[in-house]
């Protein structure tokens, strides 16, 4: 068995058109169901461009203001959607812009093919104009990547670029292409990729593994489930409720797992990690068994490893093998896609309630509620809290609408209170924290559920990153409510300087801008508001607008977010103050 | 599982692609281990690569680059195995002056006595080459370097299983 010759599959025959390179990389495009574009032009992707505006009437191309606004805006659409997002951009710097964006998909998993210009294949290697190793640059931030120098290669590496990245634990695919590439013309033909023989998408489950879970859930006194974006991206948000409302378990999310359940569901019993809840996070140190479903244990959700949920017996339902085990020992990893495997374990385990365990949940809850939320929320003190306007925007958008945030003190406070009714509603950067995130990312999210409300958060540090693509949303339509949480400083990591650096604020202040003319001058509906009584007014008139629309809520300078787990130290440590 | 560092040899079965050693020289770059030998070189299966690398850390993070190196797409499977199980060689190639073969009795000796090879002699140097344990390289090495060696390079470690590994029947499953 060990000398053996693989076989290579035989050619079947195909219908074949005689177009350019470019072409092709269109007519790939709509093969594969791209009906939105987000890029920015350059030399070197020209001739696609080209090709683009004789094909505008089935592909809309969105022009950013900057390569990494196509990024961002491409990351909306596919974690609303679902779908792959495409960003497209030209050789050198429209290539390397393209790497934020990039990086952060790969973190949290989102489905993106990005295609970049090359210069031609005879320059490559020689410094030429606007000539970067674009390959070499994104591999340790892409799923796959590849580089075309021949326009016969076109059709398979766009392929695989589209079944790479949404097949599986999803993930950014680059594809560099070189001019002449594109405008050398060849037999065009194209087949959809279905399997590639070096890769296993979804890994096989072992029923035993499931039917190992099933005891230990089964057995279980003090279960908790923590579960991530796995449920989402795997559509296991029916066959999830199914498990944890048989069993009885309460449930705590992740910051990318938010919204796959509703936030009133009786079983979410809120987020865990660093700025999570306070019940979810002090009783990881208290169940015996943990159900880590479609997460991978970052250190952001369990601070301190060797005091993380040591007590507890650990069940990992995981798509990608390489995540078992790699930071918390489990007793059971069931491997495989989570909505097969939800499917599977449901009938094998027994109804049950847990009534004295939820009632501990209940009780930290009312302590959290007392320590932190309300005056979160319903504030008496002096100056407006980020938590009163997540509050306002929740009695407005009835939790209906998308969220996305940018990153900071605003994001975590809109992971907190934001209410969601609606599966894929909370769109955030996660593993990668990249500020300049939230604004393209409601572009994308808005072009792809267009009868949604998306309500983007930003700090006033973030949102001056990318402040540009406001102009993408002029030019779109694009009826995305921005609001912005100005407290004119760095929020979090002066929060830090505060706690762990004896209030040196080095470099956190922000002189700002007159951020409604800035909006204005994109032509903008925009309001600020820097007094209690005026909120709920402004919140309801930016909800009810039908177009774009700008708020600016000046809030508190120094205001902190709690709970708050330091770093290194264990969940069960937990501050509220 | 032994958390001390040892050897350990990789063996990654791959698709023979542009741009793979890349992806997977990144996975150890990133976790600052040092790569003690790498061969890529084509295996028993047509169309098929193998990278050997030769690394020396504690097991469990062994299994977790494995874990890593699998997750790329283009990675048909990696094993790995500490030194008992594995048949390996590297190849040592010393280039030394001519003149010494003839006017320095001993290099004779030492040349029979490692049951190193000559590979091509000329006016001006000859080159010797040896195969074995990384230890017999090293002794010749410096058995030879008492008289000047002019070039001397060494191969990465090539190793095959003792035990079968299932390789062919696995991409047969995965042909199917």
């Amino acid at each position: 068995m060990e000398t053996q010759t693989i076989k290579s599959k035989q050619n079947t025959t195909k219908t074949t058109e005689r177009i350019s390179g470019s072409e092709a990389i269109v007519r790939c495009l709509i093969e594969e169901g791209v009906k939105i574009l987000y890029g920015y032009p350059g030399g070197a992707i020209m001739p696609v461009y080209d090709e683009l505006y004789k094909y505008q009437d089935k592909i809309h191309h969105v022009l950013t203001r900057h390569e990494q606004g196509a990024t961002h805006s491409a990351q909306g659409y596919a974690r609303i959607s679902g779908e792959v997002g495409v960003a497209m951009a030209t050789s050198g710097p429209g290539a390397t812009n393209l790497i934020t964006g990039i990086a952060d998909a790969q973190i949290d998993s989102t489905p993106m093919v990005c295609i970049t210009g090359q210069v031609f294949s005879h320059l490559l290697g020689s410094d030429a104009f606007q000539e970067t190793d674009i390959v070499g640059i994104s591999t340790p931030v892409t799923k796959w990547n590849c580089q075309v120098a021949k326009a016969a290669d076109i059709p398979e590496a766009m392929a695989k670029a589209f079944y790479i990245a949404r097949s599986g634990r999803p993930g950014p695919v680059l594809v560099d292409i070189t001019k002449d590439a594109q405008m050398e013309m060849f037999d065009f033909s194209y087949e959809k990729c279905t399997k590639i023989r070096s890769y296993v998408p979804v890994p096989k489950t072992d029923f035993s593994s499931v039917e190992a879970a099933a005891k230990l859930i089964n057995a279980a006194k003090k279960p908790l489930v923590v579960w991530g974006q796995g449920v989402i991206l795997s559509k296991a948000e029916e066959a999830f409720k199914a498990v944890i409302e048989k069993a009885g378990i309460p449930s705590a999310w992740t910051i990318l797992g938010a919204s796959a359940i509703p936030t009133k569901h009786p079983l979410n019993v809120g987020m865990v990690g660093m700025h999570g809840n306070y019940a979810p996070n002090v009783l990881t140190n208290e169940c015996d068994v943990l159900i880590a479903i479609g997460m991978r244990f970052d250190d952001r959700v369990t601070g301190k490893l060797d005091e993380y949920a040591t007590q507890a017996k650990v069940i990992h339902f995981e798509i990608d093998p390489a995540e078992v085990d790699k930071n918390v020992k489990t007793d059971v990893a069931v491997l495989g896609d989570a909505k097969a495997s939800l499917e599977a374990i449901l009938p094998l385990i027994n109804k049950n309630s847990h009534t004295d365990w939820h009632q501990k949940f209940k009780d930290l809850y009312a302590i959290e509620y007392e320590k932190v939320i309300k005056d979160d929320i319903h504030p008496t003190k002096e100056g407006l809290t980020m938590g009163e306007v997540l509050n306002q925007i929740n009695i407005y958008s009835k939790g209906d609408a998308a969220i996305v945030s940018d990153v900071g003190q605003h994001q975590m406070i809109a992971c907190r209170y934001a209410e969601f009714n609606k599966t894929k509603s909370n769109i955030t950067s996660g593993g990668l924290g990249t500020m300049g995130f939230g604004l393209p990312a409601a572009i994308g999210a808005k072009m792809a559920a267009p009868d949604r409300e998306v309500v983007s958060i930003s700090g006033d540090g973030g949102y001056q990153m990318t402040i540009q693509e406001l102009g993408t949303i002029f030019q779109q339509k694009a009826a995305v409510k921005v609001v912005v949480l100005n407290n004119d400083f760095l929020g979090m990591v002066r929060q830090w300087q505060q706690l762990f650096f004896d209030k040196r604020y080095a470099s956190t202040e922000m002189v700002n801008p007159n951020f409604v003319a800035i909006a204005e001058g994109y032509y903008i509906k925009a309001r600020k508001v820097t007094k209690r009584e005026d909120l709920a007014e402004a919140v309801k008139e930016m909800m009810e607008s039908k177009e774009a629309y700008f708020l600016e809520v000046c809030v508190e300078k120094e205001g902190n977010v709690f709970p708050m787990i330091p770093t290194g130290a264990s969940v069960s440590d937990i501050r509220l103050a | 599982m032994n958390t001390e560092k040892q050897l350990f040899t990789i063996s990654v079965y791959t698709e023979n692609n542009i741009g793979l050693l890349n992806r997977i020289s990144a996975i150890f770059q990133r976790r600052h281990i040092n790569i003690e030998s790498l061969n890529i070189s084509p295996s028993e299966i047509v169309g098929v690569a193998k990278f050997t690398i030769v690394v020396n850390m504690a097991e469990e993070s062994v299994k977790k680059i494995i874990g890593q190196i699998e997750k790329q797409v283009e990675v048909i499977k990696a094993y790995y195995h500490d030194q008992d199980e594995i048949i390996y060689q590297i190849s040592g190639l010393f280039k030394i002056k001519s003149e010494l073969l003839f006017e320095e009795r001993q290099i004779q000796n030492i040349i029979k006595e490692s049951n190193a090879r000559i590979v091509t002699v000329n006016k001006e140097f000859f080159v010797l080459e040896k195969s074995g344990k990384k230890e017999e390289i090293v002794t010749l090495y410096n058995k030879l370097s008492v008289f000047g060696i002019m070039q001397y390079t060494r191969s990465g470690l090539i190793a095959v299983t003792k035990e079968e590994m299932k390789i062919s029947a696995l991409l047969e499953t995965y042909n199917n």
